[in-house]
C-alpha cells in the first residue's frame, strides 16, 4: 500500500499532530464556548450567593426577639372591682385598662434595681414596651383569673425599636430625629440587660404567631399563614391531583386523535402559559360573586390555585404516560386485559413516580403564588386568628404566606422589612424541601426503558 | 379504585362547601392604604377586647375601596370602605344603582401629606408655587403658556440647589394624589398667577383648573402605584429623588428620609391640627347602613374606632400619626345613631 499522505514531497500536508489554522479555530471557538458556559453558570451561581447572603442577612434576625421580663402587680380594685372573679364582669376591663398597670410595673421594676429612670411619665418610659404588652397580660389575667391580687412575673415584649437596637438595626444617631423613642431610652435598655431584665432569644411566635397591626411589628408571626397557605395546598392537592389524572388518561389511552382532542390540547398549553393574575380575576367572579363563596377564605384561594395548577399537572401526567412503552399495554392486551384494566393495572402505576412529581412541582408553584390572592381579598390584615376547626380553616379568612410576606414588604415600620425577609427563608424552607421530596421520588422510582 | 375514592371525596368537599358558605361573622374592610394601618391597629385592639372575630383588613386604594363598597349588598361584598378623601357624587351614584343607598361618613381624623428626600441629600423649603412650576404639564413663561422648561430645582426657584428634578407621586387611584393636586399644584398655580392666564387662553375656570393639574409626562414625575414603601424605594435607588408620603409613614422613616417645609411650616401632628401647615386631609371611612345589624360585629368596630380610647388626642392611633379630630363627639354621636348621608 501506498502512503497517500507523504506520496506527494516526502512530508505530509496535512498531519492530524501538526495543528493547523483551521483546526486552531475550531479548537479556539470550543474553548471559548466552554469559557462562555463556565462563565454563565458562574454568573448564576454568583447571583445565588447573592440573594442566598442576602435573605439570610436580613432575615436570620426576625427569628429573635427582645423580651423583658418583669414582676406585673394584678391589682384587684383595677380589673376587679366586683371581687367575684366573674369572666363576664372581668372582660369589660379592657386592655385600656391594663395598660396603666403594665407601665407602673416597668417604673416599680426600674426602681427596684436602681437603674435610673429620667422620664417623669410611666407613659414615655412605656415606650421601651411593644404596645401588645397590656393585652399579653390581659389574655393570662382572663385565663387565670385567681392571679388578679397576686403580683405575677411576665415576659412581654420589647418595643420594635429597642430591639431592632439589639439587632443592630436602630442607631442612637437616627432616633435623635425619631419621635418613637429617645437615646434615654437605649441607655434604660443597656442597663436593663446587665440587670437580666432584658434579653434578645429565640421567638417561636414569628414561626407560629398570627400577624398584628402596623403599631406592633414585634409580635407579628407568620403561623396563622402558614395553616391558611396548608388548606389551600390541601385544597388544590384534593382537586387537581384527581381531575388531572383523570383528563390526562383519558387524552392519553382513550380520546380519538381528532381536531377536537387537538384544539383541547393545544389550549392546555395555553393555560399553562397563562399569567396567574388572570385566575385571580376569574376567581372573583367565578367563585366570589356568581358562586357567593367567602371572600378571603383559603377554599376560594384553593380553588383558583387549582385551576392555576391543572394544566401543569396534565401537562407532567400525559408526559409520564407517554413514557410508558406501548409494549406493556401491548402484553396487557394481549393476555386478555380491557382497555381499563391495562391502563390502571400496568400503564398508571409505571407512570406514577412521574405524576407524583409533576403534582409536587406543581404544589410548590402554587405555594408560592401571590398574584391570584390579590384579587380574592386574602392580602392584608388578616391572619390575626387561628382557625379553630377543619371549616373554619377552610372558611375563615386567612392569608397565605407569600401573600403575608408581600404585605410586610409593603408595611411602614423598618421592622417589618425584617420580618418579610424572614418569611422569605421558611417559605423557600418549604419550597426546597417539596422540590427535594420530588427529586427523591423520581431518583428512587423512576424507572427507564 | 383509590382514584374513584379521591375524586369521590374532592367532589363531596366542593358540595359540601358551597352549603357551608353561610353567614360571614367579621367585618371586611377595604380601602386606602393611608388609613389602613389605623384600621389595622383598631381591629386588633377590637379583636383583642371584644368577642367578636378581628375584621379584616384589605388595602388598595381609596377608589379602588369605594368600588368595590359599591358593588351591591350581601354578605360577599365589604362593610366598610377605607377612604383617604371624601365619598364623590359620581361613587355615591353608582352605590346607590347597586342597590347602596344608605352610607354613614365618618371623619376619624387629620392626616398630613409630607415631601421627603434621601437623608443625605439637599434640604428643601418648598412653596405650593415651586411644586407646581417644578410638575405642571404647561407653565406661563413670559406671558406665554408652554411645555414645562424646567429640569433642575434652581430654575424653579434660585434658592434651591441645581439638582435635578425627579418626583415620586401617588398614582391617581390614590387618594393622596387628589389632595396633592388640589392643595399643593392648584394653589401653586394660583399663587404664582399663571391660574389667570390659565383662565384666558382655555376660556373658562374649570379648563384652567385642569390645566393646572394636569401633571408633566416626560418622565420628571412618577407616578407611584404601589405603597409608600415603592416611594421611598425608589428615592433609595434614586438620591435626588423627591416623594410625597403620608406623615405617619415618614415619622416611621425618619432614619431614611428627611422632610422639606412647605410654606415655611414643618410638618408635625401640632402643626397639622393647629392647621398651619397647609397640606392635611380629613380621613373617612363608610358603612353599608343594611349591613348595620345583620354583620356581627360590625355597629361595635365603628363606635370602638371613634372611641376616644382609640381615636382621642391620646390614644393609639395619635401615638402612630393621625392628627385626631377636634370634633370627634359628633363623630362618636353620628356613628352610634348610624346616621346616612345626605345625598
Amino acid at each position: 500500500m501506498s502512503d497517500l499522505s507523504s506520496s506527494q514531497n516526502g512530508a505530509p500536508k496535512n498531519s492530524l499532530l501538526k495543528v493547523d489554522a483551521r483546526t486552531k479555530k475550531r479548537n479556539a471557538s470550543e474553548a471559548r464556548f466552554k469559557a462562555y458556559g463556565i462563565g454563565a453558570i458562574a454568573l448564576g451561581l454568583c447571583f445565588l450567593v447573592t440573594l442566598l447572603v442576602s435573605i439570610l442577612g436580613n432575615g436570620v434576625p426576625a427569628f429573635k426577639q427582645t423580651f423583658i421580663t418583669i414582676p406585673v402587680e394584678l391589682t384587684e380594685s383595677k380589673l376587679d372591682k366586683s371581687g367575684t372573679r366573674d369572666l363576664e364582669v372581668m372582660k369589660k376591663v379592657t386592655t385600656f385598662g391594663y395598660k396603666p398597670l403594665v407601665e407602673n410595673a416597668l417604673v416599680a421594676a426600674l426602681e427596684k434595681e436602681g437603674i435610673e429612670n429620667p422620664f417623669a411619665k410611666a407613659k414615655d418610659l412605656a415606650k421601651l414596651l411593644s404596645s401588645s404588652a397590656p393585652a399579653q397580660v390581659r389574655d393570662v389575667v382572663l385565663d387565670n383569673p385567681n392571679l388578679v391580687g397576686q403580683t405575677v412575673e411576665f415576659r412581654l415584649l420589647a418595643g420594635s425599636r429597642v430591639d431592632g437596637y439589639f439587632k443592630g438595626r436602630v442607631t442612637r444617631d437616627a432616633l435623635a430625629r425619631d419621635k418613637n423613642l429617645d437615646a434615654a431610652h437605649l441607655d434604660i435598655a443597656d442597663a436593663m440587660v446587665a440587670a437580666g431584665m432584658m434579653d434578645t432569644t429565640f421567638n417561636a411566635d414569628f414561626v407560629l404567631g398570627a400577624d398584628a397591626s402596623e403599631s406592633r411589628p414585634e409580635q407579628a408571626g407568620i403561623g396563622v399563614s402558614m395553616v391558611g397557605s396548608l388548606f389551600m395546598m390541601i385544597v388544590v392537592l384534593c382537586l387537581s391531583l384527581p381531575i388531572g389524572v383523570a383528563a390526562s388518561i383519558y387524552l392519553e389511552e382513550f380520546a380519538p386523535q381528532n381536531k377536537w382532542t387537538d384544539l383541547i390540547e393545544v389550549n392546555i398549553s395555553n393555560l399553562a402559559a397563562v399569567p396567574s393574575i388572570v385566575y385571580g380575576i376569574l376567581g372573583l367572579a367565578v367563585f366570589i360573586q356568581f358562586a357567593h363563596l367567602p371572600q378571603s377564605a383559603p377554599l376560594v384561594g384553593g380553588l383558583v390555585l387549582t385551576l392555576m395548577t391543572l394544566p401543569t399537572i396534565i401537562i407532567s401526567t400525559r408526559a409520564s404516560l407517554k413514557a410508558v412503552p406501548p409494549s406493556i399495554r401491548d402484553a396487557a392486551l394481549g393476555i386478555g386485559a380491557s382497555k381499563m384494566q391495562s391502563v390502571f393495572h400496568h400503564v398508571l402505576p409505571l407512570a406514577m413516580p412521574g405524576i407524583l412529581t409533576g403534582t409536587i412541582i406543581g404544589l410548590a408553584q402554587a405555594l408560592g403564588e401571590t398574584a391570584p390572592l390579590l384579587l380574592i381579598g386574602m392580602v392584608g390584615f388578616i391572619a390575626s386568628n387561628m382557625p379553630d376547626g377543619i371549616a373554619s380553616g377552610f372558611l375563615d379568612p386567612n392569608s397565605a404566606m407569600p401573600a403575608q410576606i408581600y404585605e410586610w414588604a409593603k408595611r411602614a415600620d423598618p421592622a417589618y422589612y425584617e420580618r418579610a425577609w424572614g418569611g422569605i427563608i421558611i417559605l423557600l424552607g418549604f419550597l426546597m424541601t417539596m422540590n427535594i421530596i420530588a427529586v427523591i421520588l423520581r431518583r428512587r422510582f423512576e424507572r427507564r426503558w | 379504585m383509590s382514584l374513584v375514592k379521591l375524586t369521590a371525596s374532592a367532589l363531596a368537599i366542593s358540595a359540601m362547601t358551597v352549603t357551608a358558605a353561610s353567614a360571614r361573622d367579621q367585618v371586611q374592610v377595604a380601602g386606602s392604604s393611608t388609613v389602613l394601618p389605623y384600621a389595622s391597629i383598631v381591629a386588633e385592639a377590637f379583636g383583642e377586647n371584644f368577642d367578636f372575630p378581628t375584621p379584616v383588613v384589605e388595602s388598595g386604594g381609596s377608589s379602588a375601596g369605594l368600588k368595590r363598597f359599591c358593588e351591591g349588598l350581601g354578605e360577599n361584598t365589604i362593610d366598610i370602605a377605607n377612604a383617604s378623601r371624601a365619598i364623590k357624587d359620581t361613587e355615591v351614584a353608582a352605590c346607590a344603582e347597586a342597590g347602596v343607598t344608605d352610607i354613614v361618613e365618618v371623619r376619624i381624623g387629620y392626616d398630613g401629606i409630607v415631601f421627603a428626600s434621601d437623608i443625605n441629600g439637599n434640604s428643601f423649603e418648598f412653596t405650593q408655587e415651586d411644586w407646581y412650576k417644578a410638575l405642571a404639564a404647561e407653565i406661563v413663561v413670559d406671558g406665554e403658556v408652554v411645555a414645562n422648561p424646567n429640569t433642575t430645582w434652581d430654575q424653579v426657584n434660585p434658592a434651591f440647589p441645581a439638582q435635578p428634578i425627579m418626583a415620586f407621586i401617588p398614582g391617581t387611584k390614590h387618594g393622596t394624589r387628589e389632595v396633592f393636586d388640589e392643595k399643593v399644584i392648584l394653589v401653586g398655580c394660583e399663587d404664582s398667577g399663571d391660574f389667570e392666564k390659565f383662565v384666558e387662553v382655555k376660556g373658562d375656570e374649570d379648563a384652567a383648573e385642569d390645566a393646572c393639574m394636569s401633571i408633566r409626562t416626560d418622565g420628571l414625575s412618577v407616578d407611584i402605584d404601589g405603597d409608600y414603601t415603592e416611594t421611598l424605594a425608589r428615592i433609595d435607588s434614586n438620591k435626588d429623588g423627591l416623594g410625597v408620603f403620608g406623615l405617619a409613614f415618614y415619622e416611621n422613616n425618619t432614619d431614611k428620609l428627611q422632610v422639606a417645609t412647605m410654606a415655611g411650616v414643618v410638618p408635625t401632628t401640632e402643626s397639622i391640627a393647629e392647621g398651619t401647615y397647609p397640606v392635611s386631609r380629613p380621613l373617612y371611612f363608610y358603612i353599608k347602613a343594611a349591613h348595620i345589624g345583620v354583620i356581627p360585629g360590625l355597629q361595635e368596630f365603628a363606635d370602638f374606632f371613634v372611641s376616644d380610647d382609640m381615636a382621642g388626642p391620646d390614644g393609639p392611633l395619635a401615638e402612630y400619626g393621625l392628627v385626631s379630630d377636634p370634633a370627634l363627639v359628633e363623630t362618636q354621636d353620628a356613628v352610634a345613631s348610624a346616621t346616612v348621608m345626605m345625598k
